[in-house]
């Protein structure tokens, strides 16, 4: 059941050129994998939609990519500080398959750690940019990890179900029948704004409340 | 009566945040389908947020089929935002409605080519088109506002709806491109409330309709300042898609205030000489 709360700042790491946000978790249910969160961002108008990385007890975990000043914002976050959370939000991954295989490119690895809990650790491909963006690999321990110009569809086995995470233009790639989480700009993340509208097979869909997960 | 603003709300997607308040408007319900704009469709500001969702919604057919009937089971008044390309349109959609709390016409989104009618004109057909209660909803960027709401008053609206986000831009500050694919896109958020107070007291002294007032409310102070201006009743917009508990945070915080002391201030504040129209 979603709630919105004022959460407790655990602690900001370093992953690569990326932070994870360690929040106390309060009353706040973390969801399903592929779930998201709208986290209040410091001295912003909006909160900024973030899926669940990881959840150890009593915590939720985020990795956030500062590409802007709500990112950065929260980013910037302390020990002691705290913002409202509200979620979760949307529908999360179908996790009834049978070979699973998990996908992401760059931050859009974000939901795979807690995904890869829930399916007991299978098969994981992260493509990233750059060696330093793949420092945030050591988030998903076994994975095979390949960097640009390389491109996680130019090493994609064949007999998997693909569950994946990343820039559309990965997403477009993937081949029908993956589960594809998808991101989108979002202002309020419960169907009000309808700002997170993307076109999927020819149809305006609302990432927050269709998705953000659908299928290929 | 605390509102939400038109677009900013899906009371059936989400029937608890509906539920906190005195009334739903719907988003603006035109003749046919729309999509609305391609994505990219919001922005955020310093201050604020720029839409440019194009008026997304299922059609005259479909809303009053399908969409009303779930709405209605919710037991809030309903009010219908009506939109569309000319006065016909607009009349069309008021003669179809029956059985609504009142109609507001949105004669103001900014992120579709305007109607080649005039608000007046607009007004006229809709009021031979029904005896519901007609809204008028009006963008600030007119250079005489109260001049137009005079104009829809002597139409024969029964009130005003103030204010519409106003036309702005955002640049992506890599590529220097437009954010918004539309390019242009609507601003709201708090940036707009010192010039939604100005709308509302500007037209309640023009014309002395009951008045939405809307425009960076977020808070029970703004919806005071919005009454001390003229407005009878308040809508929350961007400020809800932030906190979707924030219409019974601000009930609460309203609690004990006597807001017809508080709205009888207008008529202090309408002296010429403190604020020039």
């Amino acid at each position: 059941m979603q709630r919105r709360e004022r959460l407790n700042v655990v602690g900001v790491d370093a992953v690569g050129p990326y932070a994870l946000l360690r929040l106390a978790r309060g009353r706040v249910d973390p969801g399903g994998p592929g779930q998201f969160f709208m986290l209040e961002a410091p001295g912003r108008v909006l909160p900024r939609a973030l899926s669940l990385c990881l959840a150890p007890p009593g915590e939720l975990h985020f990795l956030i990519d500062a590409v802007g000043p709500g990112t950065a914002a929260l980013c910037s976050l302390e020990r002691g500080d705290a913002i409202h959370v509200f979620g979760p939000l949307g529908n999360g991954f179908d996790l009834g398959v049978e070979r699973p295989l998990l996908v992401g490119g760059g931050i859009g690895m974000a939901p795979l750690p807690y995904l890869a809990e829930a399916l007991r650790f299978p098969p994981t491909i992260l493509g990233f940019r750059s060696e330093r963006h793949a420092e945030a690999a050591s988030l998903m321990p076994g994975a095979e990890v390949v960097i640009d110009p390389v491109l996680v569809t130019d090493v994609l086995p064949n007999g998997f179900d693909i569950l994946a995470c990343g820039p559309e233009p990965m997403l477009r790639a993937l081949p029908a029948g993956a589960q594809l989480a998808w991101e989108a700009p979002m202002a309020c993340g419960y169907g009000a704004c309808y700002g997170c509208a993307v076109e999927i097979g020819g149809e305006l869909k609302r990432l927050c409340v269709e998705g953000p997960v659908l299928a290929a | 009566m605390l509102l939400n603003a038109s677009g900013c709300l899906d009371a059936l997607v989400a029937p608890e945040v509906a539920a906190q308040l005195d009334g739903f408007v719907t988003k603006t319900i035109t003749p046919l389908r729309r999509e609305g704009n391609a994505p990219p469709r919001i922005a955020e500001t310093a201050h604020g947020m720029l839409n440019a969702i194009g008026l997304a919604n299922p059609g005259r057919e479909r809303f009053l089929n399908d969409h009303l009937p779930r709405l209605r089971e919710l037991e809030l008044p309903l009010w219908i935002s009506v939109g569309g390309f000319c006065a016909d349109d607009y009349a069309e959609t008021c003669a179809a409605l029956t059985d609504v709390h009142a109609v507001e016409l949105n004669l103001s989104c900014p992120n579709v080519d305007e109607a080649a009618d005039s608000a007046g004109e607009i007004v006229a057909a809709c009021r031979a088109a029904t005896s519901l209660p007609l809204y008028a909803k009006l963008s600030a960027a007119h250079a005489d506002l109260p001049q137009v709401a005079r104009a829809v008053a002597d139409a024969g609206a029964d009130g005003l709806s103030l204010i519409n986000t106003l036309r702005g831009l955002a640049l992506d500050p890599h590529s220097h491109e437009p954010v918004l694919a539309r390019g242009s896109g609507g601003l709201s958020g708090p940036s707009l409330k010192p010039i939604a107070l100005h709308a509302v007291h500007a037209c309640y002294t023009a014309t002395r309709l009951p008045i939405v007032g809307m425009g960076g409310v977020a808070s029970a102070q703004d919806v005071v300042d919005m009454l001390a201006c003229g407005a009878r009743h308040v809508a929350l917009g961007t400020a809800l898609f932030a906190d979707p508990q924030l219409p019974q945070r601000v009930r609460e915080e309203l609690t004990g205030l006597d807001l017809d002391e508080v709205f009888a201030r207008a008529h202090v504040v309408a002296e010429p000489r403190v604020f020039a129209a």
